[in-house]
């Protein structure tokens, strides 16, 4: 009888002792596309990206329960709006990640200020995320437009690609890439012969590529995304671009869209990523789990969905080190403090703004014969450090930044 | 060398060939949305998924059993048209009783059954599908680079679509065809198999939708969305032609065609929205389209 | 023209009150719904629903189906979305706004569209939504892609406090209840009677003496202006008026929640764009296989279900709804 008694209290004393531990309990949910263009470099390799870093975090943290859901914002503002609200109203959702398309991007950011959640911005290009736009309940992820038009400009035009063609998508991003682009390569000596604009999802794109051909530049500038790009380089192939004195730079290309092309259609494309699978042992690594994971063997993770797991990470320690995931702001702010670094981008920093500086690398679509492996789609021809990559903090007109 | 509106003459000429080409491509997809409505009263919604199916099986058969770009243009076609036909004996027929607006509805709800369970095991991407090696490289014009490959489209789409009218307008089968879908009862009881005609051609016309999709294949991107892009186009296409005029839908896609690329040399930006512009004017003036029959 | 819809039984003289009732059933369910379901899901919908009674007025009364609705759905969202946001003007004001220009919109679509019969007025409609899809892709204030962003709610009538949940819903309720009442008075009156007529048989009708045109234009006009101020408010309710708004796979969408509702019934049109909404956010983690969902609902509609939810409801119990 005695023994029971002390047995309990032991039992009570040990489970007193294990709850004051504090359980910290995160939710995180990944805003995704899922049914259309961004599908593949996004999607549901966003969403495993987010769970592994969960399940990675929580194997250290024993004392955290980090759970994650995700949506489909099918590139619609308001259904994007309307879960968002819906998550951090009624799911108690701590932190948004994710989230391509810009405009989508856009209305979340300021979700995400008016209820003091966190915005972990991985997917969005909006460079006016960390500009005019910008708040203190935001992290920008991965890559923006500047650093985009400025690192395959740049580097594009240092490796003798010095006049340039655009083809241009007729809306604000492609607008924004075309001008940001042609802006770098004048600034770096080289020329912008013409451009051409062209409306979104075209299927057909020989009269732009005439036309980009008669100006005899040496390089194509495709300030475009997803299936147009892929339709003017496939279509290029046919003219010749690619393989004789002409090239594309893709300004917004991913591994997704390369392996979509076929390394015969997309050999000499130039582009920028800030993530490469095949990059050292731990992007190896990393990305044979996450293939595990999702089953898909002939896919390989992008540079946006390693975005969300490094992003997730560096969330949860941040929310460690404050120990609750309550307050947006204060998370962001713990954000800012601590350096990033993980396996995939390995060391950074997040500005007063909310970008995070990575370094970021120019890339060239190996040849066919040059690849040994199924995955073996590119070689490094330049690096740019970290703090060059991205647009410097005095030239954003972030509300943020004083002065 | 002579400008035409600040645009050197020798550039206007290379646009204008490749609208030509473009064109010709317009009205090889057009013409099985025109045979299947002229033919069963149906309109073939799903014909931008069954476009999208002939370049899926294109990679399909490339991936898994080896069958080259030549093969495939035989051998999708086939395997697509017996899809149509058993969508045909499993949805269509309880239709032909009701109004446009039911078939309408259903054949937009199987696009996106195919297309949503395609891009569910196929993601969204695209698959990669090369130029043939025979076709590859092209002319030098002087005035353009001309690829081997748009010499062909132009080649293959004008023999199927002069093919086809030649069949329905000028032979016995297509007679007896046309006379089927006016009266039914009648050619019946001349010991015809109206139904098996009406299966066979609606099979036939989803074929032809497949066969397009094998010829781009090669050089627009192979996605799940492929068809959704361009099933609007072609709609209108074939509203301008005129519903169930062969004819309108040959002339209208050729017609297109020079429109588009003349837009595109003029004010690129428009070049999706002309159709439509064109497509109310049309209808406008005429009410049956160019070429229509009245309702 | 062949008949859209398949008549409903014969009313039972005991059901006579059948559409008011469910009309008094619906406004309780609507009034304690918001304690149970999230209250800007159901403002959503609401819009929606208003959105598809609108089409359904067209499609199921008059026989004319308009494959670009999304046109003044849309662009009352911008006019509206601008004339809070830039011109700062109250939300009642800003509603009207935008439905004022739906409305103008109407008149001049529909006086091009009425010229022409079944599938080609159709595509007119589909034409002239897709020109001005290219309109607002283009102009300045329509922001693009991004659209109209940080709409503000505003004070009703310089009193009410439209930021709070609650007070926004009721506004959102009173607007789709007028909405439907006065589509209702519309069906139950002369006019009504002669757009059915119209439906049934056009050639007849002309030779009773009836100038049909009139007529059907004047139903597009009603149509239009409806559905801008379901657009006019959905802005003010997700603060966001953008492309996906004047795009044509909206106007599908409106075609789908009418039809799987039930075509040509009042309250059709309102559980079928609840079933639908409600689809799309319970089964979001499905990825796309909801489309594939809803295209099963569409066949599965057309050839079983032709008459849509409430309209099976409706002809099993033998009333009017």
């Amino acid at each position: 009888m005695r023994k029971t008694f002390v047995l309990a209290a032991l039992a009570a004393a040990l489970t007193c002792g294990a709850a004051s531990a504090q359980q910290i309990n995160v939710k995180i949910g990944v805003l995704t596309d899922m049914s259309s263009l961004y599908k593949d470099a996004t999607g549901p390799g966003s969403v495993m990206a987010a769970k592994m870093a969960a399940e990675d975090f929580m194997k250290t943290h024993p004392n955290f329960k980090v759970e994650v859901v995700s949506g489909d914002h099918q590139n619609k503002p308001d259904v994007g709006v309307q879960i968002a609200n819906q998550w951090i109203d009624v799911e108690h959702v701590d932190m948004i990640a994710d989230v391509p398309n810009s405009g989508v991007a856009l209305a979340i950011t300021q979700v995400a200020a008016q209820k003091n959640k966190v915005f972990m911005a991985s997917g969005p290009a909006a460079s006016d995320l960390t500009g005019p736009k910008c708040n203190g309940n935001m992290v920008h992820w991965t890559y923006d437009t500047w650093m985009l038009a400025n690192a395959t400009g740049k580097a594009v035009v240092k490796n003798g690609g010095d006049t340039w063609f655009f083809l241009t998508s007729d809306y604000a991003f492609g607008h924004a890439l075309e001008r940001d682009t042609a802006a770098v390569v004048e600034a770096n000596g080289g020329k912008v012969l013409g451009k051409v604009r062209h409306p979104i999802n075209t299927s057909d794109f020989s009269s732009f590529l005439l036309q980009a051909q008669a100006s005899k530049a040496k390089i194509i500038g495709l300030a475009n995304a997803g299936g147009d790009t892929i339709n003017a380089i496939k279509q290029g192939a046919e003219f010749g671009i690619g393989s004789g004195s002409q090239k594309f730079a893709g300004l917004l290309v991913f591994a997704s869209d390369v392996n979509a092309l076929g390394l015969k259609t997309a050999q000499g494309l130039s582009l920028t990523e800030t993530f490469y699978w095949d990059m050292n042992d731990a992007t190896r690594a990393w990305t044979k789990r996450w293939q595990a994971a999702l089953k898909t063997p002939d896919k390989w993770p992008v540079m946006n969905q390693a975005g969300v797991y490094a992003g997730t990470l560096h969330y949860l320690k941040a929310v460690a080190a404050l120990k609750s995931a309550a307050d947006g702001k204060a998370v962001v702010a713990e954000m800012k403090k601590e350096p990033t670094d993980d396996p995939l981008f390995g060391k950074g920093t997040v500005r007063v703004d909310g970008r995070v500086l990575h370094p970021a690398y120019l890339f060239e679509v190996k040849k066919p014969e040059e690849s040994k492996y199924p995955g073996d789609f590119y070689k490094l021809k330049a690096t740019i450090p970290a703090d060059q990559a991205f647009r410097p903090l005095k030239d954003g007109n972030c509300p943020l930044v004083s002065g | 060398m002579v400008d035409i509106f600040g645009i050197p003459s020798a550039a206007l000429f290379g646009q204008l060939l490749i609208g030509l080409i473009n064109g010709s491509f317009y009205a090889l997809l057009s013409l099985g949305l025109a045979v299947i409505f002229g033919m069963l009263n149906i309109i073939n919604f799903t014909h931008g998924a069954q476009y999208m199916l002939g370049a899926l099986s294109a990679f399909l058969l490339l991936k898994y059993s080896g069958l080259g770009y030549w093969s495939a243009l035989i051998v999708a076609p086939v395997l697509v048209g017996i899809v149509g036909v058993i969508i045909e004996r499993m949805f269509l027929q309880w239709l032909y009783k009701l109004d446009h607006l039911y078939g309408l509805l259903l054949t937009f709800g199987l696009a996106l059954i195919i297309e949503g369970v395609s891009r569910n095991y196929l993601g969204s991407a695209g698959l990669p599908y090369a130029l043939p090696d025979s076709l590859r490289g092209g002319q030098n014009l002087g005035f353009m680079f001309l690829p081997n490959y748009r010499v062909w489209v132009i080649v293959a789409s004008l023999t199927v679509c002069l093919g086809t009218w030649f069949v329905i307008e000028r032979t016995r089968l297509g007679a007896n065809l046309r006379a089927a879908t006016e009266n039914p009862m009648l050619v019946r009881a001349f010991g015809i198999n109206v139904p098996r005609m009406i299966t066979l051609t609606y099979g036939f016309g989803v074929a032809l939708a497949a066969f397009a999709g094998v010829m781009a294949a090669p050089i627009y991107n192979v996605s799940p969305n492929m068809g959704s892009e361009l099933i609007i186009v072609v709609f209108a296409v074939v509203v301008i032609g005129g519903m169930g005029s062969i004819l309108g839908a040959i002339v209208t896609g050729f017609g297109l065609g020079i429109v588009e690329g003349l837009t595109k040399v003029f004010f690129p930006e428009a070049s999706n929205t002309v159709i439509f512009v064109i497509m109310a004017i049309v209808l406008l003036i005429s009410p049956a389209g160019l070429f229509g029959r009245r309702a | 023209m062949e008949r859209v819809v398949e008549p409903s039984a014969k009313v039972m003289p005991l059901r006579r009150h059948s559409e008011w009732i469910t009309f008094g059933v619906m406004v309780v369910v609507l009034l304690i719904a918001p304690f149970f379901i999230y209250p800007l899901f159901l403002m959503q919908a609401l819009c929606f629903a208003l959105f598809a009674c609108a089409f359904n007025l067209l499609i199921g009364y008059v026989g004319l189906l308009s494959f670009g609705h999304a046109l003044y759905f849309g662009w009352a969202s911008y006019i509206a979305a601008q004339a809070a946001k830039v011109w700062g003007l109250p939300p009642e004001l800003a509603i009207l706004t935008g439905t004022a220009a739906a409305a103008t919109l109407g008149v001049v679509a529909g006086s091009l569209a009425i010229r022409r019969q079944g599938i080609y007025f159709a595509m007119i409609t589909l034409a002239l939504a897709q020109m001005m899809y290219f309109v607002a892709l283009r102009a300045k204030f329509t922001g693009g892609e991004d659209g109209i962003q940080g709409v503000p709610r505003g004070h009703l009538l310089g009193l009410v406090d439209l930021r709070s949940d609650m007070a926004m819903y009721l506004l959102v309720l009173a607007i789709f209840l007028a909405g439907i009442l006065f589509i209702h008075r519309i069906i139950h009156s002369p006019f009504g009677e002669v757009l059915k007529a119209i439906r049934e048989n056009e050639p007849r009708a002309i030779s009773l003496g009836y100038k049909t045109e009139r007529y059907k234009l004047a139903a597009f006009v009603l149509s239009a202006t409806l559905a801008g101020a379901a657009g006019s408010t959905k802005a003010l309710v997700v603060q966001i008026a953008s492309l996906t708004d004047v795009n044509w796979p909206m106007s599908g969408e409106v075609v789908l929640m009418t039809l799987v509702g039930g075509l040509g019934t009042i309250f059709g049109p309102v559980v079928g764009s609840f079933v639908i909404l409600v689809m799309q956010y319970k089964l979001a983690f499905l990825g796309e296989w909801v489309l594939v969902i809803q295209g099963v609902i569409f066949v599965a509609c057309v050839l079983l279900f032709r008459r849509g939810i409430i309209g099976e409801i409706a002809n099993w119990l033998r009333i009017r709804l």
